[in-house]
């Protein structure tokens, strides 16, 4: 089969994706194609509906599918080639890209390929919630496009099971629509949500978040009838004799999304057991030479301004890959802690590298540190920090004391 | 009194204490910008939201336009805007930044596409 060549493949037209192709271009990129699944660019913004996207890559308040929209409009007037309705089935360590669509089978050879594929949620079978398999059970971004996209109401009355921000956003979604929602239960004794949707999503209509429950139990024939909801302890185990039948003909599940990484595995890209996404150099570039990831599919994100902003710099970085090449990163970096990862996961040390990181559990007045060689080269405060928000902590390469690993931990550790 | 505020504005959501006399704050911290100040004086006197919904659409490619407020409106008035809304039926083609209803009850605000829906091609 003849290989169609192109400068730079990007898989998934979703933010990532867009911001890449429209900053490669304005890099004198001239010739790359977007590869989309679905029928209209934009990703998983088409159904967020609601505002409160682009307030730090525009300075504006948007809803998803205008945010999406400026990025689409600039990709159109750039000319940017996309390739909708068609799905790539291959990724091969030498950059080959085999996609399918109903045109038939393509092959392209890419002298750079750009992973943003986004993530996928995770669902009832990851957690296995005994009881029945009655229909009514949705995960949250199921349940978004359908009211959303499909214009089908799902139910009545609805539980949601985690504290996600898109499980809290179809709490509000749900009622606005005149459903009622009776509760939103989270396993861990903090929420996994942002504050604001807290505020704006929950408290705002009344709708309580008891923290440290779950659901032990579905029950209902053919519809959801009832859920079953336990207390759990410090080790998240379900507490004998806490439990609560709540009648609700609808569960929808906010319970964490997972990088969709199986084109990535194909060509033999290491991930990160800790993001489930690449491991990468400060250039996004992963161990496949010529490979990058972005966006959700490198780590899940919680805002969409920081996932254009980060395919934006990938962009730069591959730019530069297809100009004069990039060097190799030999400085490992560690994480210690309440630290629970770093993206990205090894750096040159040749430049000022910026450290995206979420703690393990919710912190108050900490301080995080990037010590070498035992020695702390900077020392940063953070009056809160959340599992929900994603932080950076920048490392001035001058601040550099040798070639050995580098460890980001929480002082005191 | 002592209350805490989540402010909404932006996703950075801080946490602001503030002391009250009544209706008149004494003292305020643990905002990043101005904005959470004001955000608290609004917050206490008349709390204000945007809202994000979607319209039907006839002759379209979608059933459904999404849509939002061009000004936050009263937190009481909500469901009376969704109800506005739930009404509202518009012809394709739709425009993002279409005004669908304009000063929606007279709050002030007015009701926006913020996507484009196509006009369905049918067959002769």
């Amino acid at each position: 089969m003849e290989k169609i060549h192109k400068q730079a493949v990007i898989i998934g037209g979703g933010p990532g994706g867009l911001a890449a192709a429209v900053e490669l271009k304005k890099k004198g990129i001239q010739d790359i194609l977007i590869i989309e699944r679905e029928h209209c660019l934009g990703g998983i913004l088409r159904q967020c509906i609601h505002d409160g996207f682009g307030l730090t890559r525009f300075g504006e308040t948007l809803s998803g599918p205008e945010y999406a929209q400026r990025f689409i409009d600039e990709a159109r007037e750039a000319g940017i080639e996309a390739s909708v309705d068609t799905t790539v089935i291959g990724l091969d360590r030498d950059r080959t890209v085999t996609a399918v669509s109903r045109k038939g089978l393509v092959q392209y050879q890419a002298d750079a390929v750009i992973l943003t594929m986004g993530c996928r949620e995770r669902t009832r079978g990851a957690l296995s919630i005994p009881g029945e398999r009655p229909s009514g059970v949705f995960t949250a971004g199921v349940a978004q496009a359908y009211i959303n996209l499909k214009n089908k109401m799902i139910g009545r009355r609805a539980v949601i099971l985690g504290s996600g921000d898109i499980g809290m956003i179809m709490a509000r979604r749900l009622t606005l629509e005149g459903a009622k929602v009776d509760a939103v239960f989270e396993i861990q004794p903090y929420a996994s949500g942002l504050p604001r949707n807290i505020q704006q999503c929950l408290k705002d209509y009344g709708i309580p978040l008891y923290l440290s429950h779950t659901v032990t139990k579905i029950i209902g024939e053919g519809r959801l009838r009832a859920v079953e909801v336990s207390r759990v302890d410090e080790n998240l185990k379900p507490i004998p004799g806490t439990e609560k039948e709540y009648p609700c003909d609808t569960l929808i599940l906010s319970v964490g999304l997972i990088p969709e990484n199986e084109l990535s595995l194909m060509a033999g890209v290491e991930l990160d057991p800790r993001t489930r996404g690449a491991v990468v150099d400060e250039f996004y570039q992963t161990n496949v030479s010529g490979i990058f990831a972005a966006g959700n599919v490198l780590h899940v994100h919680d805002l969409v301004d920081f996932v254009s902003l980060e395919a934006e710099r990938l962009a730069r970085s591959v730019a530069s890959f297809l100009e004069e090449g990039l060097p190799g990163a030999g400085i490992q970096v560690e994480t210690g802690g309440y630290v629970g990862y770093t993206v990205p996961q090894k750096i040159t040390g040749r430049q000022d590298a910026v450290l995206s990181f979420r703690p393990r559990r919710p912190l108050r007045g900490a301080c995080v540190e990037i010590r070498q060689d035992g020695v702390c080269l900077v020392k940063k405060k953070y009056p809160r920090l959340l599992p929900a928000e994603m932080e950076t902590i920048t490392l001035p390469a001058s601040k550099l004391i040798s070639d050995s690993s580098i460890k980001v931990v929480t002082s005191g550790e | 009194m002592n209350k805490t505020f989540t402010c909404i504005l932006c996703p950075n959501g801080c946490e602001i204490r503030v002391q009250l006399d009544g209706t008149e704050i004494l003292f305020a911290d643990g905002n990043k910008c101005p904005k959470g100040a004001a955000y608290v004086e609004q917050e206490i006197k008349n709390p204000v939201r945007n809202i994000a919904s979607s319209v039907l659409v006839v002759g379209g490619t979608m059933p459904l336009c999404s849509v939002r407020l061009t000004a936050p409106v009263p937190k009481s008035r909500i469901f009376d805007v969704m109800e506005k809304m739930k009404e509202m039926k518009v012809s394709a083609p739709v425009k993002a930044g279409d005004v669908l209803i304009p000063n929606v009850l007279g709050l002030g605000s007015d009701v926006i596409a913020t996507r484009n829906v196509e006009r369905q091609e049918t067959d002769a």
